[in-house]
C-alpha cells in the first residue's frame, strides 16, 4: 500500500472525529453560535491551502538550485492542490458569511488577498501549460511560483494591516479548551489529507514527465516512408 | 567591462530603442488617455466620485497600458535573437535585466507624471498640495510595476499568447503595490489629516526592495536555461 494511501484514510479519520468533536461536543462560539462550527472545517483548509503553496515555494528554491525533474513535480502538484484547498476554503467562507455578515462575498482585505493569491497561482499553472520544453516550463513556473508566494504573507498578515470584517488571528489562551483541542486535531488530520493529495499528485506528475522525457528522443514529425531504390 | 557599465550600456540601449520608436510611446499614452476618459463614461457625470477615485483611474491606466510597454520591451530582443546574442557577447544577464528594468520604470514614470495633469483636468482634481511627495509616489509606484513587469515579460516572452499571459501573471503580482501607491497618492491629492501617508509609503517601499533584489537572481537564472 502506498504512503499517500494511508496518510489520506488516516487524515480523514482524524478530521472526522474531529469534526464530530466539534459538532457534537463542543461549546458554541459566543459571538457567532452554530455557524462558528464551520470554523473546525475553514482554518483546516486554510492552513492547508497555505502550507500546499509553501511546499510549491520549497519546489520552487529546489528547481533553481538542482533543475530537477522531482522539484519541477513538487511544484505542479503542491500549487494544483493549493488552488483547490484556496477555492474549498472561498466557498466554506462564503457559505459561513452569509448568515453572519449578510452576504456571499464582500470586499475585504483577507477575502480580496486571497482571491488574488488564487489567481496568481492559477497563472502559474497557465503557465505549465503554454511552455512546452520541459527545462523552460520548469524555470519558468519555479520563478513565477517563487514571485506568487510573496501575496501568501500578505493574506496571512492582511486582518493586522487593515480594518477587516474577518476575524483577526486568534489566540490559543482565549479560546475555550473543549473548542481548542477537536480544532486543532481537525487541523493535523487536514494537514496529513493534504500531504496524501500532493503526494498522489506528485506521482502523476513525476510519470508524465518520464514519459515527456522519452517521448522528446523521437523526431518532432514523423519520418515520410520513401520506397525509392527499393529493388 | 565592469558590470556597472555593462548596465548602463544596456539601459542606454533600451533608452535608444524607446526613443527611436518614440511613435509607440506616444501610442501608450494615447491609450492610457483613451482609458481615463472610459473611466469617466462608466462612472457617468459625477464629479464627486471621480475626483474620489481620480488615483486609483490613473494608476489602473498606468498598469493597463504597462502590460503594452513590458510585451514591447523583450519581443524585439526575442525576435532577432538579440537576447541570446547580448548573453554570449557575454553580457552579465544582472546588467541585461536592470538596465531594461530602469529603462521600463523611466518610460513608466513618465507616462505617469503626464497621465496626472490630464486627469487632474478631467476629473477636477487638484495637484497642488504635495507635489514632490506626489513624485516621490509616482517613481514607488512605477518601480513596484517595472521590476516584477520587466522579470515577467522576460519569462513569458517565448511563450504562445504572451499578450495574455503577462497580465494574468502580473496583475495579481502586483495588487499590493498597486494597493499602497493608490491609496498614498490619494493621500497626496486629498491631503493627509491622519499621518497615514509615510505607512503606506513604507509597504510600497517594502515591496520594491523585495521585488528589485529577487528580480534580478530570477532574471539571471530564467535565461540560463
Amino acid at each position: 500500500m502506498k504512503w499517500e494511501a494511508i496518510a489520506g484514510g488516516l487524515g480523514f479519520a482524524v478530521v472526522g472525529v474531529a469534526h464530530a468533536f466539534g459538532l457534537f461536543v463542543a461549546p458554541s462560539e459566543a459571538a457567532m453560535g452554530e455557524t462558528g462550527r464551520m470554523l473546525y472545517l475553514h482554518v483546516p483548509t486554510a492552513w492547508a491551502g497555505m502550507g500546499s503553496f509553501l511546499v510549491a515555494f520549497v519546489g520552487a528554491i529546489g528547481v533553481l538550485w538542482t533543475g530537477g525533474k522531482r522539484w519541477d513535480a513538487l511544484v505542479e502538484s503542491a500549487v494544483e492542490v493549493g488552488i483547490v484547498m484556496s477555492v474549498l476554503l472561498t466557498v466554506q467562507g462564503s457559505l459561513w458569511a452569509r448568515p453572519t455578515w449578510g452576504t456571499w462575498w464582500t470586499w475585504d482585505p483577507r477575502l480580496t488577498t486571497t482571491a488574488v493569491m488564487v489567481v496568481a497561482f492559477a497563472g502559474v499553472l497557465v503557465l505549465r501549460h503554454l511552455v512546452h520544453r520541459p527545462e523552460r516550463r520548469a524555470m519558468a513556473s519555479a520563478v513565477a511560483t517563487i514571485a506568487s508566494f510573496a501575496d501568501v504573507p500578505v493574506v496571512y498578515l492582511s486582518v493586522k494591516w487593515w480594518r477587516s470584517l474577518h476575524q483577526p488571528i486568534s489566540n490559543a489562551g482565549t479560546v475555550d479548551t473543549l473548542m481548542l483541542v477537536p480544532f486543532l486535531v481537525a487541523c493535523f488530520g487536514m494537514l496529513f489529507v493534504c500531504a496524501a493529495l500532493i503526494g498522489s499528485r506528485w506521482r502523476l506528475a513525476m510519470s508524465r514527465l518520464e514519459r515527456e522525457d522519452r517521448a522528446s528522443d523521437l523526431p518532432d514529425r514523423p519520418v515520410p516512408l520513401s520506397l525509392e531504390g527499393r529493388p | 567591462m565592469s558590470a556597472w557599465s555593462q548596465l548602463l550600456g544596456c539601459l542606454y540601449k533600451d533608452l535608444l530603442i524607446g526613443w527611436r520608436g518614440r511613435a509607440r510611446l506616444i501610442g501608450l499614452g494615447a491609450y492610457a488617455l483613451v482609458l481615463l476618459l472610459l473611466f469617466a463614461f462608466a462612472i457617468g457625470a459625477d464629479p464627486v466620485a471621480l475626483r474620489e477615485h481620480a488615483p486609483a483611474y490613473v494608476w489602473l491606466a498606468v498598469l493597463s497600458a504597462s502590460t503594452l510597454l513590458l510585451v514591447q520591451s523583450f519581443q524585439q530582443e526575442v525576435e532577432g535573437g538579440a537576447l541570446e546574442g547580448l548573453l554570449l557577447l557575454p553580457t552579465d544577464p544582472f546588467a541585461l535585466y536592470y538596465g531594461k528594468a530602469i529603462a521600463n520604470l523611466l518610460i513608466l514614470t513618465l507616462l505617469t507624471l503626464l497621465s496626472f495633469p490630464i486627469a487632474a483636468i478631467l476629473y477636477d482634481v487638484s495637484l497642488l498640495g504635495a507635489p514632490l511627495a506626489l513624485t516621490g509616489v509616482v517613481v514607488l509606484g512605477c518601480a513596484g510595476l517595472a521590476a516584477p513587469g520587466t522579470l515577467y515579460a522576460a519569462l513569458t516572452a517565448r511563450t504562445q499568447a504572451q499578450q495574455l499571459l503577462l497580465p494574468v501573471l502580473l496583475f495579481p503580482l502586483v495588487v499590493p503595490p498597486m494597493l499602497a501607491v493608490v491609496r498614498a497618492t490619494s493621500l497626496c491629492v486629498a491631503g493627509d489629516p491622519m499621518g497615514q501617508l509615510s505607512s503606506w509609503v513604507g509597504l510600497l517601499g517594502v515591496f520594491d526592495i523585495l521585488y528589485w533584489s529577487l528580480g534580478g537572481y530570477l532574471f539571471a537564472r530564467l535565461v540560463e536555461e
